[in-house]
């Protein structure tokens, strides 16, 4: 069934506005525009009601553009944000775009390729808010792989999700190969598979890639289902749970000594648990600093508008540290003096990411 | 056509969005400006709060005994990196743009 979007536009040029929604209205999804002349008018539309779209302007008084987008990507972390600003520079593009708007357009650019823009503005009308993997929304992996192999293609899948990147191997729709962080195989695949979300790219064949999966594919999916009903399931978990997190354990410490960093540390929110550490006695210093650090660097942020904080790094004579935020938690990743800084970010990363994985 | 003339009157400036600081600042033990050269159109009880942010930072990191000689703070559109100097620190401040290198 077709639903009309609503679409919300936010200028404080009133004209501006006419002129927005005699435009919008004639989107072929023929969506509901509505306008507002102030940042605190749109926020006060957003909590009331469900829009599929905001169209932002950044100049505005008293709240700028960028406040409100930052204000909406957290309250409403759904919603699909475009910016149409007047402003032709680099900085602001790039500020926008780390707030994550979906599409950045100048009021100039818009009035010149009118039919592309219109075009944007549609397709974001129409994409699937559900999860799934960028390009082929709502489809599961498991989905996008058996396409590939029914239509018998010879290709390697580059599977991103966050800082993970996974590859798979195909031949003549035959799963030669995986691999992720380190692992390989069937393993590896099975590992990939539970990767709910991410993007995806279609690299060229590599015949000569050596096999290292001789399953079909249909087997392996099979298993790789039951695995995941199974896991699922509690009731089903006969094996103790001390067992399980002793094995957690040392899986991240095989991660640990695998990228080569001294030590880490999970830090939630104050009042919502203790530091969780591996490789350091100094977690309850440690992780309050590290908990103190990431408040003062956000508030930080929000002051002078510098957009969300991806990490701190500090260093002295003995250590490098990494503070990278996530989600609830922070997590501080050490590592030693002379550990080449330019990979720091990037494997602290993975660390981060496998480590409530 | 209208469509233009309403285009041409968006530009007509009305409000200002603010502009990130760009160069360098060193702040005492206090956490007092000592000297800048950020441009002074950036208000200055903002580049103070960098400074005395940045002075906690490193105070609270002694205080959990790992004292650091460098600190850097990575926004996605701002670079704060802050050298301990004697209880006060020299703060560099780089705008990050879509041209900028990664930062490590």
């Amino acid at each position: 069934m077709e639903t009309q979007h609503k679409i919300l536009v936010l200028d404080d040029d009133n004209d501006w506005l006419d002129l927005c929604r005699e435009i919008f209205v004639g989107l072929p999804s023929k969506p509901d525009v509505r306008t507002a002349s102030s940042a605190r008018r749109a926020l006060a539309m957003l909590e009331t009601e469900t829009f599929r779209l905001l169209i932002c302007d950044l100049k505005m008084p008293r709240m700028d553009g960028l406040q409100v987008l930052a204000i909406v990507r957290r309250r409403f972390p759904g919603l699909r944000t475009v910016v149409l600003s007047g402003l032709e520079d680099e900085e602001f593009r790039s500020r926008a775009y780390a707030l994550g708007v979906d599409l950045f357009w100048l009021k100039t650019d818009m009035q010149r390729n009118s039919k592309m823009f219109m075009d944007c503005i549609e397709s974001l009308l129409g994409h699937d808010a559900d999860g799934g993997f960028r390009g082929i929304q709502s489809k599961s992996l498991m989905d996008i792989i058996q396409m590939e192999c029914l239509s018998r293609s010879s290709t390697v899948l580059r599977i991103t999700r966050g800082p993970l990147v996974a590859k798979l191997w195909m031949q003549d729709g035959e799963l030669i190969d995986a691999e992720v962080e380190g692992a390989r195989g069937e393993v590896a695949f099975r590992r990939i598979l539970a990767w709910k979300s991410g993007t995806f790219e279609n690299l060229p064949a590599e015949p000569d890639r050596e096999r290292t999966i001789t399953k079909s594919i249909n087997a392996l999916l099979l298993e790789s289902a039951q695995a995941m009903d199974e896991k699922e399931n509690p009731s089903t978990e006969p094996e103790s749970i001390e067992e399980a997190g002793h094995r957690k354990t040392i899986w991240k410490l095989a991660m640990l000594t695998r990228e080569g960093a001294e030590f880490v540390i999970a830090v939630p929110r104050e009042g919502q648990g203790e530091p969780e550490a591996l490789g350091t006695q100094s977690t309850d210093q440690l992780g309050a600093w590290t908990r103190r650090a990431a408040e003062i660097a956000k508030k930080l942020g929000d002051k002078v508008e510098a957009g969300p904080l991806s990490h701190i790094t500090g260093h002295n004579l003995e250590k490098q540290l990494m503070v990278l935020p996530r989600g609830d938690k922070s997590f501080l990743v050490g590592w030693p003096p002379d550990a080449a800084s330019g990979q720091l970010l990037e494997q602290s990363r993975k660390l981060v990411a496998s480590w409530d994985s | 056509m209208g469509f233009l003339k309403k285009l041409s009157r968006l530009f007509r400036s009305r409000a200002a969005v603010q502009q990130l600081p760009a160069g360098s600042v060193t702040v005492d033990r206090d956490g007092r400006i000592v000297t800048s050269t950020v441009s002074s159109v950036y208000p200055e009880e903002l580049l103070g709060a960098i400074g005395r942010d940045v002075l906690v930072l490193f105070r609270e990191a002694r205080a959990a005994q790992t004292p650091l000689a460098e600190v850097s703070i990575h926004f996605a559109s701002l670079r704060i990196t802050a050298r301990e100097l004697r209880g006060g620190a020299i703060i560099f401040l780089f705008p990050q743009t879509a041209l900028s290198p990664m930062p490590t």
